[in-house]
């Protein structure tokens, strides 16, 4: 079984590797297929004005040589090269800056997910079919299925404008409140959802029967058997909740005005500052892909009843 | 005539016309029910999946109907007349508040037609640009979900047949697209396919009327979301392979073409039409987020996402403007998501836990 496992981590290891290299080859050569560059928008500029940028951020070779180099610097000095709207500031520093805000976002956002998420979960589980279970049933199935560019509005409208309790700008610390909430919530209805039908998958097992029967305390058995089996499940859902609470990040970001990495990424978009669309995209898809490495690991490690393929 | 216990003769009795009593017998209690007919009443007795049926069938009408009656176009500015100074009473007026040519109209006695939402900044009927943009939001989910369809049922069903080397192959090129942050993908691609030649390839052709942004979507949704489709229906296909019945027609003699006709199709198309039905809200709210983030249609033509996101710039005075499209979006995808589900339900016993 060790053997196996240890070939297994293995293969899910060269297989994320590939994946990241593969993004950055998607990346590299899609926006370098767009025709006109970066510099064909700005007006006024001369031939020779052109060749010596073009020179400056080394448009001017090989498009294969640029891939390499671009390539070589991403693995060994972590490098994106320079933003070419932000004179001046390299693509990593506008990453990590960023990083810094959403980070703090999205940890936040995680962690009320999945801690209010488990509790409601096993409430719904335990009250099954009572009015509780219902009342959480209804709201996690909204909140799954809402947008949440829509969620973010919504809130913002809600809590910012017609109630003016919490502020509108995402900048504060206090500020950070409603994109957290508005983060949390998908996340959050889906690992309850995913909780209640674990937990009541496990209450019916066998073993649940035998700890009741031994005269096992009913917290411990609701703790240490049942809870503890049904929350496996959750952590495959790892890996598409940091996905979520990427992609959201970037809307929600925007919503907020929250001076985060998906901010970035969306102004670089409308900007066309190519190196920077490449750095964000990079970056956010390695975390989504390491995240998803993490959970699928966690998971067949954490049971032991999961064959390994 | 007498019976003999070996007799060879037949028994002419047994031969005699039906009596009505023995008919009564035969009479079909009630009509037998296909598969089709079943799954159908099973779905309406979902109270929940034949409301969202409903509200679907409403907003679809809605949306194809009103634009035909409705007195005012998407793109039309009220306050710019040919010939006359521009009038700019008409940029952001309330629900039901008129621009100042139609109060002089009203005062002379002439009814005008109600503004229901009020007009935008550019004093655009919103309404009828809400109306539009649910018509863009349903077609783009649609035709969305026919190429992932079209696309993920060949793929898939080809890696399912062939198996071999031919499957590892396929597979393995799934197991890397899907490995891929689909999200992101997209957000490149459009990001580079809305900044590329393209539109002045597609210039005069059918495909300019639908925009480079949402013909950049559709080649995104074909290069990226065929994958799980496709996973679904080989999935489906290998399993199938391996059934009884088919063992069984086999055996009779069957030809492939009639095996796939008649067993491996029917068992597989409920499947095929609810995994295609869960797509299409999905696809919406890709086609919304993109337009939220400016990648979606092409102005003036609006989308709900993309009415969301202007609307977010005069939140706080105009909140209705944002609320409006945040509901029907919400509405359409929630109720496609929960009739999705009646549909599995009712057509997927197997599935159902």
């Amino acid at each position: 079984m060790n053997s196996k496992m240890a070939f297994y981590i293995v293969k899910r290891v060269l297989l994320a590797l590939f994946t990241v290299f593969l993004v950055i080859t998607i990346t590299f050569f899609v926006m370098h297929s767009v025709p006109g560059g970066p510099f064909t928008s700005e007006k006024a500029i001369s031939a020779e004005a052109q060749k010596a940028l073009e020179a400056k951020y080394g448009l001017d070779k090989p498009l294969f040589e640029q891939y390499v180099s671009y390539l070589k610097d991403i693995v060994t000095e972590l490098d994106f090269g320079p933003s070419i709207k932000t004179r001046g500031r390299d693509v990593a520093d506008i990453i990590a800056d960023g990083l810094q805000t959403s980070a703090k976002l999205g940890v936040a956002a995680a962690a009320i997910a999945l801690v209010f998420g488990i509790i409601l979960g096993a409430v719904a589980a335990l009250r099954r079919n009572k009015p509780i279970d219902r009342i959480i049933m209804v709201f996690t199935t909204a909140f799954v299925s809402m947008p949440s560019f829509i969620m973010g509005s919504l809130l913002l409208i809600l809590f910012a404008i017609v109630l003016n309790i919490l502020p509108a700008n995402g900048s504060t610390a206090e500020g950070l409140i409603l994109p957290i909430i508005t983060l949390s919530l998908s996340p959050l209805s889906n690992i309850t959802r995913l909780t209640r039908s674990s937990m009541l998958d496990v209450l019916g097992q066998d073993y649940i029967v035998t700890a009741k029967a031994k005269g096992v305390p009913h917290i411990k058995v609701l703790f240490g058997h049942a809870l503890k089996n049904a929350l496996i499940p959750v952590i495959t859902y790892f890996g598409p909740m940091l996905a979520y609470i990427v992609t959201g990040s970037l809307v929600v970001e925007q919503i907020f005005a929250v001076p985060g990495i998906g901010r970035e990424f969306v102004s670089s978009i409308t900007n066309r500052d190519y190196p920077l669309i490449m750095g964000t995209t990079i970056v956010l898809a390695v975390l989504i892909v390491v995240m998803n490495l993490i959970s699928d690991i966690l998971y067949k490690v954490v049971d032991p009843r999961i064959k390994f393929e | 005539m007498r019976k003999f216990p070996i007799n060879m003769h037949l028994n002419v009795d047994s031969f005699l016309p039906a009596s009505d009593a023995e008919k009564e017998y035969m009479v079909q209690m009630r009509p037998s029910t296909t598969f089709f007919r079943d799954g159908v009443k099973r779905l309406l007795k979902n109270k929940i999946a034949t409301i969202s049926f409903i509200m679907i069938i409403i907003i679809t009408l809605a949306c194809i109907l009103i634009p035909l009656f409705w007195p005012y176009k998407y793109d039309k500015q009220l306050g710019i007349s040919l010939g006359k100074p521009v009038d700019p009473t008409y940029a952001n007026l309330r629900p039901f508040e008129y621009g100042e040519t139609e109060q002089a109209k009203i005062a002379a006695g002439e009814t005008v037609f109600p503004h229901i939402f009020g007009t935008d900044s550019a004093g655009r009927d919103y309404f009828i640009r809400v109306v539009y943009g649910t018509r863009i939001s349903l077609l783009v989910g649609f035709f969305a979900s026919l190429i992932v369809l079209v696309i993920g049922m060949t793929v898939g069903s080809i890696a399912g047949y062939c198996g071999g080397k031919v499957d590892i192959v396929i597979m393995r090129i799934v197991d890397i697209i899907y490995s891929l942050p689909d999200m992101l993908m997209v957000i490149l691609l459009s990001a580079a396919l809305n900044n590329s030649g393209l539109d002045k390839l597609i210039q005069g052709t059918v495909l300019e009327k639908i925009g480079l942004n949402i013909l950049s979507l559709f080649i995104v949704f074909g290069l990226l979301y065929w994958v799980s489709m496709s996973r679904l229906i080989r999935g489906q296909i290998l399993s199938l392979r391996e059934q009884e019945y088919v063992l069984a027609a086999r055996a009779c003699g069957a030809k492939p073409g009639r095996i796939i006709k008649k067993h491996l199709m029917p068992n597989c198309i409920g499947v095929v039409i609810i995994s295609t039905a869960l797509q299409i809200p999905s696809a919406i709210f890709t086609e919304s987020y993109l337009s939220f983030l400016g990648l979606g249609v092409n102005a003036p033509m609006p989308s709900l996402g993309s009415l969301a996101s202007d609307a977010l710039n005069g939140i706080h005075s105009y909140s209705y403007r944002l609320i409006i499209p945040a509901v029907v979006i919400s509405l359409i995808v929630l109720s496609l998501n929960l009739f999705g589900d009646g549909l599995r339900d009712a057509f997927d016993p197997k599935l159902n836990k």
